[in-house]
């Protein structure tokens, strides 16, 4: 058996079948083990080894069915779709499969379902190997709530509160069910049943698209480096038309004389196969890199792609003079490979009237959101974040200021238009408890300026400058 | 040489007509105030090019009037509109009064006012843009000509709000550039309303610069929900502000 460290706790990680029956359970501390077994054996867990040792053997499973996926700690994910047969069927199929497991000394208990987590649930906590097709609410029903991959405070929560099986859990009205326990317990009960769609990662994941260039001659130059890109480029977007791919993020790798390497990565905000366009994206930070004695080889690297049709995207002759639904997603991404993009976006609006959220940032690409400000909002151009205090009398309480001095200088206000009374959001964390009392006033030069008081007059109100109008 | 000197000057405009065709190709964008429009060549805003707004109010700094003025540009030019910026303190509610949609402005930040040029001019080289706005504070000859021929080969005007902090950067707005208008916006005095409030704002918005016409001044009222501008009521038709004001107190 194995010993894991939790805090400053000693735990026993996990155990073979001759421990379990001397009585140690997974998860027992170290010292309550040794005190029932004096001469234990004891190895420290090593989950890095473990979880290699789980991809070899998803590697090994690979002879079964080409989607793979190990599920650490302990799992395998074989997805047997159409394959069973070629081993004489399902049944066939297990009984293969743990012999084989068992010859190479290691315990293993298989089953089929017609879900993945159907199939976790009864190897782990049910009996049999096959779960009939349409009958895994019936497999999974009695099995115990810890069949549902769920965390121990979860299961802690339901074992106070008496729920012990998975049916009686299924039984409960969904609503409450998932305001007590969270969103992941539903899912995971859906995912146990069969009712939601559960992906694996397969072990080997599609091939992603290379092109590479290696010169006989190493380059240095950068128009040369930039010529290289456009080829690889163009190659690449070869590649990708034949598996009906676009491209979201792209890696340069170069590789030195000296071995040194330097890599480049954009991204792009829609998928693409614009190989002109792509090439360009490069063009702005080709410079930073270092040729040093010379490049030996280049590397473009499609390392994220989706789907993407062919469509008809642009007619000779008819200029795109409807602007409204031009493509903007290539000026965003040049702009992206420029300044990053995350500095690139919209405003939305937010139903709000404490100014300083009353926008907030959205993806330059995002459908319209078609909602605005209400138009009967009088707000300034620029807004002074945090807002300027300023010294400013008013004759009455209540009324806007007569004169007001920002930056040491005196402005005389000539009209005036307020109070609009903004309360701050405590809901939203707002931390200062005072109204705000906003005044649009305009001084006898015609600048106009956004101020408010912080509370009333009599509560020791302060002024402050927040914004300026045209 | 030429035999007359009308030939001449007929060729050379000729010429001049030649080499400006980018900009003389589209339809300009007018004011809606005739007094600007008739004055402007092409009775109107000239799409496809440089334009440089300044603010000259007394919060010259912030210009709130000048922002306010190039929204109302940009919100009656068609299609999407790229804003370039350095500071954050641009406050979109108070774009969408000169009528710009919040749906239509895509934001570019920066820290460096440097780097805004670059990004403009990256703007300008995309067709379906109805405007690219910069905020910039150094502009010089060579980069201002540059931009000016990013926006004729595509279409796309390019509107550049000035921004100064210190003295001497105000100054280098002074400087000539290649932009083919310049345009310096104020705030002033407004129209007293009969109760106490505030009625729409009013410039005094001048064409420092104007490729084609003479430098000319305006008082106008700010823009509305649309972005336009208009003649104040009381001084339309009334050419000579001084003389109503002495008719007024005799």
């Amino acid at each position: 058996m194995t010993v894991g460290t939790t805090g400053s706790r000693r735990l026993i990680a996990a155990a073979d079948a001759t421990a379990f029956g001397l009585g140690l359970r997974i998860g027992m501390p170290l010292a309550q083990a040794q005190a029932l077994v004096p001469e234990l054996h004891v190895c420290d867990a090593t989950p890095e080894d473990d979880e290699a040792s789980l991809r070899q053997l998803a590697r090994w499973a690979i002879s079964y069915s080409p989607v793979v996926a190990p599920d650490p700690p302990d799992g395998l994910w074989i997805d047997i779709a159409g394959a069973d047969h070629l081993l004489g069927g399902e049944e066939a199929l297990l009984i293969d499969l743990t012999g084989r497991l068992s010859d190479q000394g290691i315990a293993a208990r298989a089953v089929v379902a017609d879900a993945p987590g159907a199939a976790w649930a009864v190897a782990r906590y049910g009996k049999g190997s096959v779960v009939p097709s349409g009958r895994t609410v019936d497999a999974v029903a009695p099995l115990p709530v810890a069949a549902l991959r769920l965390s121990p405070q979860t299961l802690n929560a339901m074992h106070r509160l008496g729920i012990e099986r998975v049916g009686q859990l299924a039984a409960m009205p969904r609503a409450p069910m998932v305001r007590r326990f969270g969103k992941e317990v539903a899912l995971r009960l859906d995912q146990a049943m069969g009712h939601a769609f559960e992906p694996i990662s397969p072990l080997i994941p599609q091939e992603t698209a290379i092109a590479t260039l290696t010169f006989a001659e190493p380059i240095a130059r950068l128009e040369d480096l930039k010529q290289m890109v456009r080829r690889l480029s163009q190659d690449l977007c070869r590649k990708l038309t034949q598996r009906g791919e676009g491209i979201r993020r792209l890696d340069l790798v170069v590789r030195r004389v000296d071995e040194k390497g330097a890599s480049l990565r954009v991204g792009t905000a829609k998928a693409t196969r614009d190989h002109v366009h792509l090439a360009k994206l490069f063009d702005e930070r080709l410079p930073t890199i270092d040729a040093g004695f010379g490049i030996e080889e280049v590397a473009l690297i499609a390392s994220r792609t989706e789907p993407l049709v062919e469509q008809q995207t642009e007619v000779s002759g008819i200029a795109g003079d409807d602007a409204s639904d031009a493509d903007m997603s290539r000026l965003v991404d040049r702009l992206g490979a420029r300044v990053g993009a995350h500095r690139i976006y919209r405003l939305a609006p937010v139903p709000t009237l404490v100014p300083e959220r009353m926008a907030r940032k959205i993806p330059p690409l995002s459908p319209p959101t078609g909602s605005v400000w209400p138009e009967t909002l009088l707000r300034p151009t620029r807004l002074l974040d945090p807002p300027e205090p300023v010294v400013a009398t008013a004759l009455l309480p209540d009324h806007p200021p007569a004169f007001f001095i920002w930056r040491k200088l005196r402005h005389k206000v000539a009209k005036a238009d307020g109070p609009e009374r903004i309360t701050p959001e405590w809901w939203k964390g707002d931390k200062r408890a005072a109204a705000r009392d906003y005044y649009r006033v305009e001084t006898d030069r015609g600048g106009r300026f956004w101020i408010f008081r912080d509370a009333p007059a009599d509560q020791g109100g302060r002024w402050w400058l927040h914004g300026l109008f045209e | 040489m030429h035999a007359k000197p009308q030939e001449a000057i007929a060729e050379l405009r000729r010429q001049i007509a030649h080499l400006e065709r980018g900009s003389q190709r589209r339809k300009p964008l007018p004011f809606g105030v005739p007094h600007v429009d008739e004055h402007l060549p092409g009775h109107g805003l000239a799409r496809g090019t440089l334009h440089e707004i300044i603010e000259a109010g007394p919060a010259s700094e912030f210009a709130g009037a000048a922002t306010l003025f190039t929204a109302g540009i940009a919100a009656r030019l068609k299609g999407p509109v790229l804003w370039c910026l350095t500071r954050r303190d641009l406050f979109a509610p108070g774009l969408l009064r000169a009528g710009l949609h919040p749906d239509r402005v895509i934001y570019v930040e920066t820290s460096h006012d440097r780097d805004v040029l670059p990004l403009v001019e990256e703007g300008l080289h995309e067709r379906g843009l109805g405007a690219v706005v910069g905020e910039v504070t150094r502009l010089g000859l060579t980069a201002s000509r540059r931009l000016q021929l990013a926006a004729e080969a595509s279409g796309v005007t390019a509107l550049l709000l000035r921004r100064w902090w210190t003295v001497a950067e105000k100054d280098l707005t002074r400087l000539p550039t290649a932009a083919s208008t310049r345009w310096r916006v104020a705030p002033v005095e407004s129209e007293p309303l009969p109760a106490p409030g505030l009625g729409r704002a009013r410039w005094q918005v001048d064409l420092v610069r104007c490729r084609g016409a003479e430098p000319r001044s305006w008082i106008l009222e700010a823009c509305d929900a649309k972005g336009r501008l208009a003649l104040p009521a009381n001084l339309a038709d009334r050419p000579d502000p001084a003389q109503v004001r002495r008719a007024a107190t005799r």
